[in-house]
Protein backbone atom coordinates (compact mmCIF):
# COMPACT_ATOMS: atom_id res chain seq x y z
CA UNK A 1 0.00 0.00 0.00
CA UNK A 2 1.07 3.32 -0.68
CA UNK A 3 0.41 6.68 0.21
CA UNK A 4 -1.09 9.31 -2.30
CA UNK A 5 1.47 12.22 -3.56
CA UNK A 6 2.94 14.58 -1.47
CA UNK A 7 5.56 17.54 -1.16
CA UNK A 8 8.02 16.85 1.60
CA UNK A 9 9.27 19.38 3.62
CA UNK A 10 11.93 19.03 6.38
CA UNK A 11 12.36 22.40 8.40
CA UNK A 12 16.03 22.40 10.13
CA UNK A 13 14.29 24.24 13.34
CA UNK A 14 11.07 24.60 15.46
CA UNK A 15 10.64 28.15 14.11
CA UNK A 16 10.72 27.01 10.29
CA UNK A 17 8.46 24.21 11.16
CA UNK A 18 5.91 26.93 12.52
CA UNK A 19 6.86 28.90 9.24
CA UNK A 20 5.55 25.90 7.42
CA UNK A 21 2.97 25.31 8.36
CA UNK A 22 1.75 29.03 8.26
CA UNK A 23 2.53 28.82 4.52
CA UNK A 24 0.75 25.46 3.74
CA UNK A 25 -2.15 25.87 6.27
CA UNK A 26 -4.61 22.46 6.92
CA UNK A 27 -3.06 21.26 3.23
CA UNK A 28 -0.38 20.22 5.76
CA UNK A 29 0.75 17.79 8.18
CA UNK A 30 3.08 17.60 10.66
CA UNK A 31 4.90 13.94 10.53
CA UNK A 32 6.80 13.02 13.85
CA UNK A 33 7.26 9.41 14.09
CA UNK A 34 5.22 8.60 11.67
CA UNK A 35 3.03 5.35 13.44
CA UNK A 36 0.01 6.70 13.72
CA UNK A 37 0.12 8.92 10.43
CA UNK A 38 2.09 6.71 7.60
CA UNK A 39 -0.39 3.62 8.15
CA UNK A 40 -3.59 6.41 7.97
CA UNK A 41 -1.97 7.78 4.40
CA UNK A 42 -0.78 4.09 3.41
CA UNK A 43 -4.72 3.19 3.36
CA UNK A 44 -5.52 6.44 2.31
CA UNK A 45 -7.72 7.75 4.79
CA UNK A 46 -4.85 10.70 5.23
CA UNK A 47 -3.86 12.65 2.60
CA UNK A 48 -2.46 14.99 3.54
CA UNK A 49 -0.82 17.70 0.46
CA UNK A 50 2.50 18.26 2.21
CA UNK A 51 4.90 16.54 5.18
CA UNK A 52 6.55 18.59 7.26
CA UNK A 53 9.10 16.27 8.96
CA UNK A 54 9.84 17.52 12.47
CA UNK A 55 11.09 13.98 13.02
CA UNK A 56 15.07 14.74 14.00
CA UNK A 57 14.44 18.47 15.49
CA UNK A 58 16.70 17.31 18.64
CA UNK A 59 16.01 20.68 20.44
CA UNK A 60 12.38 18.69 20.67
CA UNK A 61 13.53 15.35 21.98
CA UNK A 62 14.51 15.89 26.07
CA UNK A 63 13.51 14.75 29.56
CA UNK A 64 13.81 17.79 31.83
CA UNK A 65 14.06 18.24 35.24
CA UNK A 66 12.31 21.64 35.90
CA UNK A 67 12.09 21.88 39.42
CA UNK A 68 8.21 21.58 40.51
CA UNK A 69 7.35 19.70 37.13
CA UNK A 70 8.84 17.51 34.59
CA UNK A 71 9.06 18.83 30.87
CA UNK A 72 9.02 16.87 28.37
CA UNK A 73 9.96 17.48 24.48
CA UNK A 74 7.30 16.53 21.71
CA UNK A 75 9.74 14.63 20.28
CA UNK A 76 10.95 12.58 22.84
CA UNK A 77 10.60 8.67 21.62
CA UNK A 78 8.32 6.18 23.38
CA UNK A 79 11.70 4.39 23.77
CA UNK A 80 13.51 6.85 24.92
CA UNK A 81 10.82 7.88 27.31
CA UNK A 82 10.92 4.14 28.50
CA UNK A 83 14.55 3.80 29.66
CA UNK A 84 14.81 8.20 30.86
CA UNK A 85 16.35 7.65 34.08
CA UNK A 86 14.96 11.23 34.82
CA UNK A 87 11.35 10.54 34.25
CA UNK A 88 11.82 6.98 35.72
CA UNK A 89 12.65 8.82 38.88
CA UNK A 90 10.20 11.94 38.78
CA UNK A 91 7.22 10.18 36.59
CA UNK A 92 7.39 6.33 37.33
CA UNK A 93 3.93 6.39 35.63
CA UNK A 94 4.97 8.41 31.87
CA UNK A 95 8.03 5.76 31.62
CA UNK A 96 6.52 3.11 32.65
CA UNK A 97 3.30 3.54 30.28
CA UNK A 98 5.40 4.46 27.14
CA UNK A 99 7.27 1.02 27.82
CA UNK A 100 3.51 -0.57 27.28
CA UNK A 101 2.71 0.96 23.80
CA UNK A 102 2.97 -1.46 20.85
CA UNK A 103 5.93 -3.18 20.13
CA UNK A 104 9.93 -2.27 20.64
CA UNK A 105 9.60 -1.31 16.53
CA UNK A 106 6.60 1.60 17.37
CA UNK A 107 8.49 2.65 20.63
CA UNK A 108 11.57 3.05 18.18
CA UNK A 109 9.90 5.64 16.34
CA UNK A 110 6.69 7.22 17.62
CA UNK A 111 6.81 9.99 19.84
CA UNK A 112 5.00 11.29 23.07
CA UNK A 113 4.07 14.69 20.75
CA UNK A 114 2.62 12.51 17.79
CA UNK A 115 0.58 10.25 20.32
CA UNK A 116 -0.95 13.55 22.43
CA UNK A 117 -1.46 15.34 19.39
CA UNK A 118 -3.05 12.45 17.53
CA UNK A 119 -5.69 12.84 20.47
CA UNK A 120 -6.84 8.64 20.34
CA UNK A 121 -8.93 7.40 23.17
CA UNK A 122 -6.85 4.13 22.37
CA UNK A 123 -3.77 5.46 22.98
CA UNK A 124 -2.37 5.06 26.42
CA UNK A 125 0.08 8.30 27.07
CA UNK A 126 -3.03 10.77 26.83
CA UNK A 127 -4.80 9.39 29.47
CA UNK A 128 -1.52 9.02 31.63
CA UNK A 129 -0.85 12.80 31.33
CA UNK A 130 -5.05 12.97 31.95
CA UNK A 131 -4.18 11.47 35.23
CA UNK A 132 -1.05 13.35 36.08
CA UNK A 133 -3.03 16.92 35.60
CA UNK A 134 -0.44 17.65 33.10
CA UNK A 135 0.09 20.86 30.72
CA UNK A 136 0.70 20.95 26.92
CA UNK A 137 2.52 23.77 25.67
CA UNK A 138 1.95 24.72 21.83
CA UNK A 139 4.38 27.18 19.83
CA UNK A 140 1.93 28.79 16.69
CA UNK A 141 3.03 31.89 14.83
CA UNK A 142 2.14 34.28 17.79
CA UNK A 143 3.87 32.51 19.98
CA UNK A 144 3.69 29.72 22.84
CA UNK A 145 0.49 28.86 24.27
CA UNK A 146 -0.10 26.47 27.76
CA UNK A 147 -3.05 23.99 27.33
CA UNK A 148 -4.08 22.47 30.15
CA UNK A 149 -5.07 18.31 29.70
CA UNK A 150 -8.12 18.80 30.64
CA UNK A 151 -9.19 20.83 28.03
CA UNK A 152 -6.74 19.47 25.11
CA UNK A 153 -9.00 16.38 23.78
CA UNK A 154 -12.06 17.31 22.31
CA UNK A 155 -13.52 14.74 20.15
CA UNK A 156 -12.10 11.61 18.40
CA UNK A 157 -8.70 12.69 17.10
CA UNK A 158 -9.61 16.27 17.65
CA UNK A 159 -6.99 18.14 19.60
CA UNK A 160 -7.00 21.85 21.12
CA UNK A 161 -4.43 22.40 18.85
CA UNK A 162 -4.83 24.54 15.94
CA UNK A 163 -3.19 23.25 12.34
CA UNK A 164 -0.55 25.95 12.39
CA UNK A 165 0.89 24.85 16.04
CA UNK A 166 3.35 22.38 17.01
CA UNK A 167 3.17 20.44 20.18
CA UNK A 168 6.40 21.25 21.72
CA UNK A 169 6.46 20.24 25.42
CA UNK A 170 4.49 17.95 27.32
CA UNK A 171 5.00 19.09 31.05
CA UNK A 172 3.68 16.85 34.20
CA UNK A 173 3.79 17.30 37.89
CA UNK A 174 6.37 15.31 40.07
CA UNK A 175 4.45 11.82 40.99
CA UNK A 176 6.47 9.46 42.68
CA UNK A 177 3.79 8.62 45.19
CA UNK A 178 2.15 5.51 43.89
CA UNK A 179 0.91 5.02 40.33
CA UNK A 180 -0.73 2.49 37.84
CA UNK A 181 -1.15 1.68 34.65
CA UNK A 182 -3.57 -1.12 33.80
CA UNK A 183 -3.95 -1.98 30.17
CA UNK A 184 -6.53 -4.91 28.59
CA UNK A 185 -5.85 -6.51 25.67
CA UNK A 186 -6.46 -9.99 24.13
CA UNK A 187 -3.14 -10.04 21.96
CA UNK A 188 0.56 -8.73 22.67
CA UNK A 189 1.77 -5.43 20.80
CA UNK A 190 -2.42 -4.22 20.67
CA UNK A 191 -3.98 -0.86 21.60
CA UNK A 192 -6.04 -1.31 24.90
CA UNK A 193 -9.72 -2.29 24.76
CA UNK A 194 -9.93 -0.71 28.07
CA UNK A 195 -7.37 0.83 30.07
CA UNK A 196 -7.26 2.57 33.71
CA UNK A 197 -4.31 4.98 34.82
CA UNK A 198 -3.86 6.03 38.69
CA UNK A 199 -1.51 8.84 39.52
CA UNK A 200 -1.11 9.96 43.13
CA UNK A 201 0.35 13.69 42.66
CA UNK A 202 0.03 15.99 45.40
CA UNK A 203 -2.28 13.82 47.71
CA UNK A 204 -4.38 14.06 44.96
CA UNK A 205 -5.67 10.67 43.30
CA UNK A 206 -5.99 11.31 39.38
CA UNK A 207 -8.03 8.39 37.15
CA UNK A 208 -8.23 8.50 33.76
CA UNK A 209 -9.67 5.58 31.27
CA UNK A 210 -8.27 4.66 27.67
CA UNK A 211 -10.95 3.71 25.09
CA UNK A 212 -14.24 4.32 26.35
CA UNK A 213 -15.58 7.13 24.45
CA UNK A 214 -14.39 9.48 22.08
CA UNK A 215 -11.55 11.23 23.84
CA UNK A 216 -9.21 9.92 26.92
CA UNK A 217 -11.28 11.31 29.69
CA UNK A 218 -11.07 11.69 33.51
CA UNK A 219 -12.93 9.40 35.82
CA UNK A 220 -14.22 12.62 37.90
CA UNK A 221 -16.98 10.27 39.79
CA UNK A 222 -14.30 7.95 41.02
CA UNK A 223 -11.47 10.96 41.98
CA UNK A 224 -14.60 12.89 43.61
CA UNK A 225 -15.35 9.88 45.77
CA UNK A 226 -11.53 9.48 46.62
CA UNK A 227 -10.94 13.00 47.54
CA UNK A 228 -14.55 12.57 49.92
CA UNK A 229 -12.60 9.88 51.94
CA UNK A 230 -14.95 6.62 50.18
CA UNK A 231 -12.93 3.15 49.84
CA UNK A 232 -10.77 2.43 46.51
CA UNK A 233 -13.52 -0.49 46.21
CA UNK A 234 -16.31 1.91 46.64
CA UNK A 235 -15.16 4.82 44.30
CA UNK A 236 -13.87 1.74 41.59
CA UNK A 237 -17.23 1.03 41.31
CA UNK A 238 -18.06 4.29 39.83
CA UNK A 239 -15.67 3.99 37.26
CA UNK A 240 -18.66 3.74 34.60
CA UNK A 241 -20.41 6.30 35.51
CA UNK A 242 -21.59 8.72 32.65
CA UNK A 243 -19.27 6.41 29.76
CA UNK A 244 -20.82 6.09 26.15
CA UNK A 245 -18.37 3.50 25.41
CA UNK A 246 -18.00 2.45 21.86
CA UNK A 247 -19.06 -0.49 20.80
CA UNK A 248 -16.79 -3.23 18.07
CA UNK A 249 -15.19 -6.54 17.42
CA UNK A 250 -12.87 -6.39 20.81
CA UNK A 251 -15.81 -5.46 23.22
CA UNK A 252 -19.17 -4.43 23.83
CA UNK A 253 -20.55 -1.26 25.73
CA UNK A 254 -21.38 -2.74 28.97
CA UNK A 255 -17.99 -5.01 28.43
CA UNK A 256 -16.32 -1.66 28.64
CA UNK A 257 -18.17 -0.37 31.77
CA UNK A 258 -17.21 -3.31 32.92
CA UNK A 259 -14.11 -3.31 32.11
CA UNK A 260 -13.39 0.20 33.53
CA UNK A 261 -14.79 -0.65 37.00
CA UNK A 262 -12.64 -3.25 37.34
CA UNK A 263 -9.60 -2.30 36.15
CA UNK A 264 -9.46 1.16 37.77
CA UNK A 265 -10.57 -1.92 41.19
CA UNK A 266 -7.07 -3.22 40.41
CA UNK A 267 -5.49 0.10 39.02
CA UNK A 268 -6.06 1.80 42.53
CA UNK A 269 -5.06 -1.58 44.55
CA UNK A 270 -1.58 -1.46 42.81
CA UNK A 271 -1.29 2.07 43.39
CA UNK A 272 -1.36 1.56 47.08
CA UNK A 273 -5.17 2.50 47.81
CA UNK B 1 13.56 14.23 -3.67
CA UNK B 2 17.11 12.81 -3.67
CA UNK B 3 18.11 10.61 -1.08
CA UNK B 4 21.28 9.07 0.35
CA UNK B 5 21.71 6.31 2.40
CA UNK B 6 23.96 3.96 3.52
CA UNK B 7 22.89 0.29 3.04
CA UNK B 8 25.06 -2.54 4.61
CA UNK B 9 27.80 -0.28 4.53
CA UNK B 10 27.47 1.24 0.71
CA UNK B 11 26.25 4.70 -0.02
CA UNK B 12 23.25 4.48 -2.48
CA UNK B 13 21.68 7.88 -3.82
CA UNK B 14 19.11 7.78 -5.88
CA UNK B 15 16.05 10.19 -6.72
CA UNK B 16 12.73 8.65 -5.35
CA UNK B 17 8.99 10.16 -5.04
CA UNK B 18 8.75 11.50 -1.44
CA UNK B 19 6.20 8.60 -0.84
CA UNK B 20 8.50 5.80 -1.82
CA UNK B 21 8.55 3.36 1.69
CA UNK B 22 11.87 2.01 2.82
CA UNK B 23 11.02 -1.16 2.51
CA UNK B 24 9.97 -0.84 -1.96
CA UNK B 25 13.56 1.64 -1.83
CA UNK B 26 15.70 -1.42 -0.66
CA UNK B 27 13.10 -4.22 -2.25
CA UNK B 28 12.91 -2.38 -5.51
CA UNK B 29 15.51 0.24 -5.99
CA UNK B 30 18.77 -1.77 -4.50
CA UNK B 31 17.20 -5.72 -5.05
CA UNK B 32 17.73 -6.47 -1.67
CA UNK B 33 14.57 -8.50 -1.34
CA UNK B 34 15.69 -10.49 1.94
CA UNK B 35 13.49 -7.87 3.58
CA UNK B 36 9.75 -9.11 3.25
CA UNK B 37 6.12 -7.50 3.08
CA UNK B 38 3.75 -9.36 5.55
CA UNK B 39 1.23 -7.68 5.97
CA UNK B 40 1.57 -4.04 5.06
CA UNK B 41 0.20 -2.72 8.39
CA UNK B 42 3.25 -2.03 10.85
CA UNK B 43 1.51 -5.39 12.59
CA UNK B 44 3.49 -8.43 11.51
CA UNK B 45 7.25 -7.15 11.33
CA UNK B 46 8.41 -8.86 8.39
CA UNK B 47 9.97 -5.98 6.79
CA UNK B 48 11.77 -5.63 10.39
CA UNK B 49 15.81 -3.74 9.65
CA UNK B 50 18.07 -1.78 11.58
CA UNK B 51 18.01 2.19 10.97
CA UNK B 52 21.06 3.55 12.71
CA UNK B 53 21.30 0.37 15.02
CA UNK B 54 17.62 0.10 16.16
CA UNK B 55 14.64 -1.99 15.00
CA UNK B 56 12.20 -0.27 12.48
CA UNK B 57 9.59 -1.44 10.61
CA UNK B 58 10.80 -0.31 6.98
CA UNK B 59 6.84 -0.64 5.61
CA UNK B 60 6.13 2.50 7.97
CA UNK B 61 8.98 4.78 7.77
CA UNK B 62 9.47 6.69 4.32
CA UNK B 63 13.05 6.43 2.20
CA UNK B 64 13.13 10.08 2.79
CA UNK B 65 13.04 9.46 6.91
CA UNK B 66 16.13 7.12 6.30
CA UNK B 67 18.05 9.43 4.45
CA UNK B 68 21.10 10.31 5.92
CA UNK B 69 21.26 6.88 8.00
CA UNK B 70 22.32 4.10 8.62
CA UNK B 71 20.29 0.86 7.22
CA UNK B 72 21.34 -2.73 8.03
CA UNK B 73 19.01 -5.80 6.46
CA UNK B 74 19.47 -9.40 6.50
CA UNK B 75 21.86 -9.45 3.72
CA UNK B 76 24.06 -6.99 5.88
CA UNK B 77 24.54 -9.77 8.90
CA UNK B 78 26.69 -11.86 7.37
CA UNK B 79 30.25 -11.83 7.20
CA UNK B 80 31.13 -13.14 3.63
CA UNK B 81 30.31 -16.77 4.37
CA UNK B 82 30.77 -16.03 8.21
CA UNK B 83 27.06 -16.30 9.08
CA UNK B 84 26.40 -13.48 12.05
CA UNK B 85 25.81 -15.53 15.60
CA UNK B 86 21.78 -14.78 15.60
CA UNK B 87 21.65 -16.21 12.11
CA UNK B 88 23.97 -19.58 13.37
CA UNK B 89 21.45 -19.91 16.68
CA UNK B 90 18.54 -19.79 14.04
CA UNK B 91 19.82 -22.21 11.95
CA UNK B 92 21.09 -23.94 15.15
CA UNK B 93 17.88 -24.29 17.22
CA UNK B 94 15.96 -24.52 14.13
CA UNK B 95 14.25 -21.08 14.58
CA UNK B 96 11.92 -21.19 11.07
CA UNK B 97 10.27 -23.19 9.19
CA UNK B 98 9.03 -21.56 6.00
CA UNK B 99 10.87 -18.49 6.69
CA UNK B 100 9.02 -16.03 6.09
CA UNK B 101 9.17 -13.98 8.93
CA UNK B 102 12.88 -14.95 9.40
CA UNK B 103 14.54 -12.09 8.08
CA UNK B 104 12.45 -9.21 10.56
CA UNK B 105 12.76 -12.05 13.17
CA UNK B 106 16.51 -12.05 13.08
CA UNK B 107 16.77 -8.45 12.92
CA UNK B 108 14.20 -7.51 15.40
CA UNK B 109 16.16 -10.29 17.70
CA UNK B 110 19.74 -8.19 16.98
CA UNK B 111 18.27 -5.19 17.86
CA UNK B 112 16.71 -6.78 21.11
CA UNK B 113 20.22 -8.12 22.21
CA UNK B 114 21.80 -5.59 21.45
CA UNK B 115 19.83 -3.03 23.73
CA UNK B 116 19.49 -5.66 26.90
CA UNK B 117 22.39 -8.93 26.37
CA UNK B 118 20.91 -9.86 29.65
CA UNK B 119 17.71 -10.84 28.85
CA UNK B 120 15.64 -13.94 29.92
CA UNK B 121 12.66 -16.06 28.10
CA UNK B 122 9.88 -13.66 29.58
CA UNK B 123 12.10 -10.65 28.05
CA UNK B 124 13.36 -12.36 24.54
CA UNK B 125 8.95 -13.13 24.34
CA UNK B 126 8.00 -9.58 24.79
CA UNK B 127 10.91 -8.11 22.99
CA UNK B 128 9.77 -10.13 20.18
CA UNK B 129 5.89 -8.93 20.25
CA UNK B 130 6.13 -6.85 17.17
CA UNK B 131 7.42 -9.87 14.65
CA UNK B 132 4.65 -13.02 14.19
CA UNK B 133 5.80 -16.02 12.64
CA UNK B 134 2.83 -18.43 11.28
CA UNK B 135 4.73 -21.78 11.80
CA UNK B 136 7.16 -22.35 14.74
CA UNK B 137 5.20 -21.50 17.66
CA UNK B 138 8.00 -19.39 18.84
CA UNK B 139 9.62 -21.95 21.01
CA UNK B 140 12.66 -22.73 19.35
CA UNK B 141 13.08 -18.77 17.99
CA UNK B 142 13.19 -17.74 21.65
CA UNK B 143 16.08 -20.59 22.29
CA UNK B 144 17.98 -19.16 19.65
CA UNK B 145 17.83 -15.41 20.16
CA UNK B 146 18.59 -16.88 24.35
CA UNK B 147 21.46 -18.86 22.82
CA UNK B 148 22.44 -16.20 20.92
CA UNK B 149 22.69 -13.66 23.58
CA UNK B 150 24.61 -16.06 25.38
CA UNK B 151 27.45 -15.77 22.92
CA UNK B 152 26.96 -11.93 22.78
CA UNK B 153 27.59 -11.88 26.47
CA UNK B 154 30.71 -14.40 25.84
CA UNK B 155 32.08 -11.97 23.69
CA UNK B 156 31.28 -13.60 20.18
CA UNK B 157 29.70 -10.38 18.33
C1 LIG C 1 1.49 -1.51 15.31
C2 LIG C 1 1.24 -0.31 16.16
C3 LIG C 1 0.86 -0.49 17.47
C4 LIG C 1 0.62 0.61 18.29
N1 LIG C 1 0.23 0.39 19.57
C5 LIG C 1 -0.03 1.45 20.37
C6 LIG C 1 -0.42 1.25 21.72
O1 LIG C 1 -0.52 0.13 22.20
N2 LIG C 1 -0.68 2.34 22.47
C7 LIG C 1 -0.53 3.61 21.99
O2 LIG C 1 -0.76 4.56 22.73
N3 LIG C 1 -0.15 3.84 20.71
C8 LIG C 1 0.11 2.78 19.89
N4 LIG C 1 0.51 3.01 18.61
C9 LIG C 1 0.62 4.40 18.13
C10 LIG C 1 2.01 4.95 18.39
O3 LIG C 1 2.21 5.18 19.76
C11 LIG C 1 2.27 6.24 17.59
O4 LIG C 1 3.64 6.37 17.54
C12 LIG C 1 1.74 7.51 18.20
O5 LIG C 1 0.36 7.42 18.41
C13 LIG C 1 1.97 8.70 17.28
O6 LIG C 1 3.24 9.22 17.42
P1 LIG C 1 4.14 9.54 16.15
O7 LIG C 1 5.32 10.27 16.64
O8 LIG C 1 4.39 8.31 15.40
O9 LIG C 1 3.18 10.56 15.36
P2 LIG C 1 2.87 10.74 13.81
O10 LIG C 1 2.25 9.52 13.25
O11 LIG C 1 4.03 11.31 13.11
O12 LIG C 1 1.76 11.90 13.92
C14 LIG C 1 0.47 11.62 14.45
C15 LIG C 1 -0.40 12.88 14.32
O13 LIG C 1 0.02 13.89 15.21
C16 LIG C 1 0.47 15.05 14.52
N5 LIG C 1 1.69 15.48 15.22
C17 LIG C 1 2.80 14.75 15.44
N6 LIG C 1 3.68 15.46 16.19
C18 LIG C 1 3.12 16.65 16.43
C19 LIG C 1 3.53 17.80 17.16
N7 LIG C 1 4.70 17.85 17.81
N8 LIG C 1 2.70 18.87 17.20
C20 LIG C 1 1.49 18.85 16.56
N9 LIG C 1 1.04 17.77 15.88
C21 LIG C 1 1.85 16.68 15.81
C22 LIG C 1 0.69 14.62 13.10
O14 LIG C 1 0.48 15.67 12.19
C23 LIG C 1 -0.34 13.52 12.94
O15 LIG C 1 -1.60 14.07 12.67
C24 LIG C 1 0.78 1.93 17.78
C25 LIG C 1 1.17 2.12 16.47
C26 LIG C 1 1.39 1.02 15.65
C27 LIG C 1 1.81 1.25 14.24
S1 LIG D 1 5.07 -5.72 6.54
FE1 LIG D 1 5.77 -4.19 7.90
S2 LIG D 1 5.01 -4.86 9.75
FE2 LIG D 1 4.14 -6.32 8.40
S1 LIG E 1 8.87 -19.63 9.84
FE1 LIG E 1 7.06 -19.45 8.67
S2 LIG E 1 6.26 -17.58 9.43
FE2 LIG E 1 7.89 -17.93 10.78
Amino acid sequence: MIPASFDYVRPGSLDEAVSALAEHGDEAKLLAGGHSLLPLMKLRLATPSVLVDIGRLGELSYVNDAGDHLAIGALTRHHDLHHDPVAMHHAPLLSFVAGRIGDPQVRHRGTIGGSIAHADPASDLPAAVLALGGTLVARGPGGDREIPADRFFQGFLESALTPEEVLTEIRVPKATAGHAYQKFVRRAQDWAIVGSVVARVDGRVGVALVNVGPTPVRADAVETALAGGASAAEAAELAAEGLEPPADNNATPEFRRHLARVLTARALAEAGL
Amino acid sequence: MRVKLEVNGVTHEREVEPRTLLVYFLREELGLTGTNVGCDTTSCGACTVLMDGESVKSCTVLAAQADGRSITTIEGLAEGEELHPMQRAFREHHGLQCGYCTPGMVMAAVSLVTESPDLDETHVREGLEGNLCRCTGYHNIVAAVLDAARSSREGAW
